[in-house]
């Protein structure tokens, strides 16, 4: 599929606004037939935090990165540190900073989860994606389905106090350090979050009973919406585990077979590339060994899914099993399983917050550790939306001299323009922005669980936007979307 | 489950934006800043945005302040209230004053006061710290947030004599 402007064809242009500046739009550009050519989701603001963060010193670079995103600061934090653990030649961490760490992760996982699914997709999914957008949102969500809402919300702040009892404030959190962390669990925080943690167990299986029930109902059409083959992209464990917060780099062709594995975070490079285009700010990540046409991937929960071997959870091995069934032996491609891979992962999170709560070690003593001090630092994590990557060279004066990200969102860009350019074929009718249509391309994006602020270093809420262009530019039809 | 503050109060100021972002940092500023001159019986928070778990803490206060940078407007700030409004971003994990407050009506079944004080602010590139123009607007809103803070807990303590 071509992606890129090429002919005079009409374009619709689907425009969301972020709260300071920065915007991303969809393009849907159409040929002379008025059949749909190409499609972009694409970002208008210029990407600075890389040079921002030149100069200044290695050590402040944890807590500066948290500043990217108001949605994801924890997996920035824990990448930079992880990062900047090689810088300091802290090689293996402690067994309290290690567990530390992984708390605060799965904390963040599971309250980043939760909130997706119950206040972004399960609107689309209770409702039907052709509801009117005045029902098929959280609100109905809360009158049609209460407890469930309310279960949402106190699940996101079992989240968020995992991440403050670890990270040890919301802004600024410092509990992550190079070489470690600065601060244990005491055993008052551990009480008071085991207090909760049954419960959260079975909030998540509730969740995900919902989800699967609801794609299971309607298969045929949940299984095929927006949905194509591709390659897979995530860190697992070296013996193949599904492990989000460290491990190896594996990709996966579209038939399951394994195109590279083991790859250590410091060798990214000679497998991962990443290109420009003159239309976008975001860049276009690609595996360098198939090349830019070909080598495109996904990211994410559904990645995660398809590439690991098992899970060390038993509640959430149970359920990938059952998940891995519908691919019959080979990945899942469907756009819309993303949600239901997200729920066994908000599970697993969860059994291993319970896991780690009761293991004696997160009152350990020894928080860092250090060894022989190196210029370059590279780290990866699998951050809720897929695998996220931070990249450091520091000189002998400690300033850091080069810094390069590769954000989840902006792997999954070609996966996204492909997943509008397929829903818009089916949806696409005349010269209109129609409401089906806009409704469609919505729930196709969101799957992603896109995070423009990470993308582009900006921060806020989105309006969607369309317009409709005729082949010589002229807008001929308009519509828009808080 | 039980829902838990480190302090508890019957007012409860709520400051968010992202520092990075140079004036975007107002809200968070701000809540440092009255954090710093110690006001008993009032919560002060801070985060990068609102969130949908901050229903939560809303819904434990009688009376809420959200404090945001502010684009566009009137300088030092411009101060008005805010109601429930039940509304969804396209696609986004941040949430709008209105809808926490509606957040904190459907789920628990309250419905606090709440205002939004919004300080203008005039540089959101990347970049750490106020500008001068921004410092000093945050100094009038603290000003300001001071003594009608003070009146709210005159109030209360009036409404707790007669009660």
């Amino acid at each position: 599929m071509a992606t890129a402007a090429t002919g005079e064809g009409r374009k619709i242009v689907i425009n969301p606004v972020t709260r300071v500046e920065g915007h991303g739009k969809v393009t849907i550009r159409l040929d002379e037939a008025g059949r749909v050519e190409c499609a972009r989701f694409h970002i208008i603001e210029f990407r600075g935090f890389e040079r921002f963060v030149q100069g200044r010193l290695f050590w402040e670079v944890p807590v500066m990165v948290q500043r990217l995103c108001g949605i994801c600061p924890i997996s920035h934090l824990l990448a930079a540190s992880k990062a900047m653990d090689v810088v300091v030649g802290a090689d293996r961490l402690t067994p309290t900073a290690e567990k530390m760490r992984r708390l605060m992760h799965y904390g963040q996982i599971f309250q980043s989860h939760a909130l997706h699914f119950f206040h972004l997709a399960s609107p689309d999914l209770l409702f039907g994606f052709d509801a009117p957008v005045e029902k098929r949102n959280v609100i109905g969500v809360i009158r049609e389905h209460p407890e469930t809402a309310r279960k949402a919300v106190l699940m996101r702040k079992y989240g968020q106090e995992v991440i403050q009892a670890t990270a040890g404030k919301k802004i600024h959190g410092t509990g992550s350090i190079p070489g470690g962390v600065n601060k244990n669990l005491s055993l008052e925080e551990r009480d008071r979050l085991v207090e909760d943690v049954d419960t959260m167990t079975e909030w998540a299986l509730e969740g995900l009973q919902l989800c699967k029930g609801i794609i299971r109902s309607d298969p045929e059409r949940l299984l095929a919406f927006g949905t194509f083959e591709s390659i897979y992209v995530s860190i697992v464990r070296d013996d193949g585990c599904l492990d989000l917060y460290d491990g190896k780099l594996r990709a996966k062709d579209a038939n399951g077979g394994i195109i590279f594995d083991k790859v250590a975070p410091d060798d990214y490079a000679e497998y991962i590339r990443e290109s420009v285009r003159p239309w976008s700010y975001m860049k276009f990540p690609y595996i360098k060994s198939l090349g830019n046409e070909e080598g495109w991937y996904r990211v994410g929960p559904l990645a995660r899914m398809n590439n690991c071997d098992f899970i060390d959870t038993p509640l959430a091995e149970r359920e990938r099993q059952e998940f891995m069934a519908l691919g019959d032996g080979k990945p899942v491609h469907a756009t819309m399983a993303y949600h239901w891979a997200r729920m066994i992962e908000l599970l697993h999170a969860v059994e291993k917050i319970k896991e780690l709560l009761n293991d004696p070690d997160l009152q350990g003593a020894n928080l860092t550790t250090s060894g022989e001090r190196r210029g370059r630092g590279v780290a990866w994590i699998e951050a809720p939306r897929g695998t996220l990557f931070h990249h450091y060279e520091v000189d002998a004066n400690d300033q850091v001299t080069l810094a390069n990200l590769i954000v989840s969102t902006t792997s999954n860009n070609e996966a996204m323009n492909r997943s509008v350019r397929s829903i818009a074929e089916q949806h696409l009718e005349g010269k209109e922005i129609s409401e089906g249509l806009l409704n469609h391309i919505e729930v196709g994006i969101r799957a992603y669980d896109p995070c423009l602020s990470c993308a582009t270093h900006a921060l806020g809420t989105m309006r969607l936007q369309a317009q409709l262009v005729d082949h010589c530019g002229n807008l001929i039809a308009e519509g828009w979307r808080e | 489950m039980k829902t838990r503050e480190s302090s508890t109060g019957s007012i409860l100021v709520l400051g968010y934006g992202n520092p990075g972002r140079q004036d975007d940092g107002l809200g968070p500023a701000f809540a440092e800043s009255l954090g710093s001159l110690g006001c008993p019986g009032v919560t002060i928070d801070s985060n990068y945005q609102l969130n949908v778990e901050d229903a939560v803490s809303v819904a434990r206060h009688d009376r809420v302040l959200f404090v945001d940078a502010c684009r566009q407007g009137e300088a030092p700030f411009v101060m008005g209230g805010v109601a429930p409004v039940r509304q969804i971003a396209f696609t986004t994990h941040a949430v709008s004053p209105c809808a926490v407050l509606a957040l904190c009506e459907d789920c628990f079944g309250v419905r606090p006061e709440a205002w939004v004080l919004g300080i203008r602010g005039y540089e959101f590139g990347v970049a750490e710290g106020l500008t001068r123009r921004a410092r000093g607007n945050l100094e009038k809103a603290l000003e300001f947030a001071g003594e009608l803070i003070g009146q709210w807990k005159e109030q209360e303590h009036g409404d707790g004599q007669s009660a």
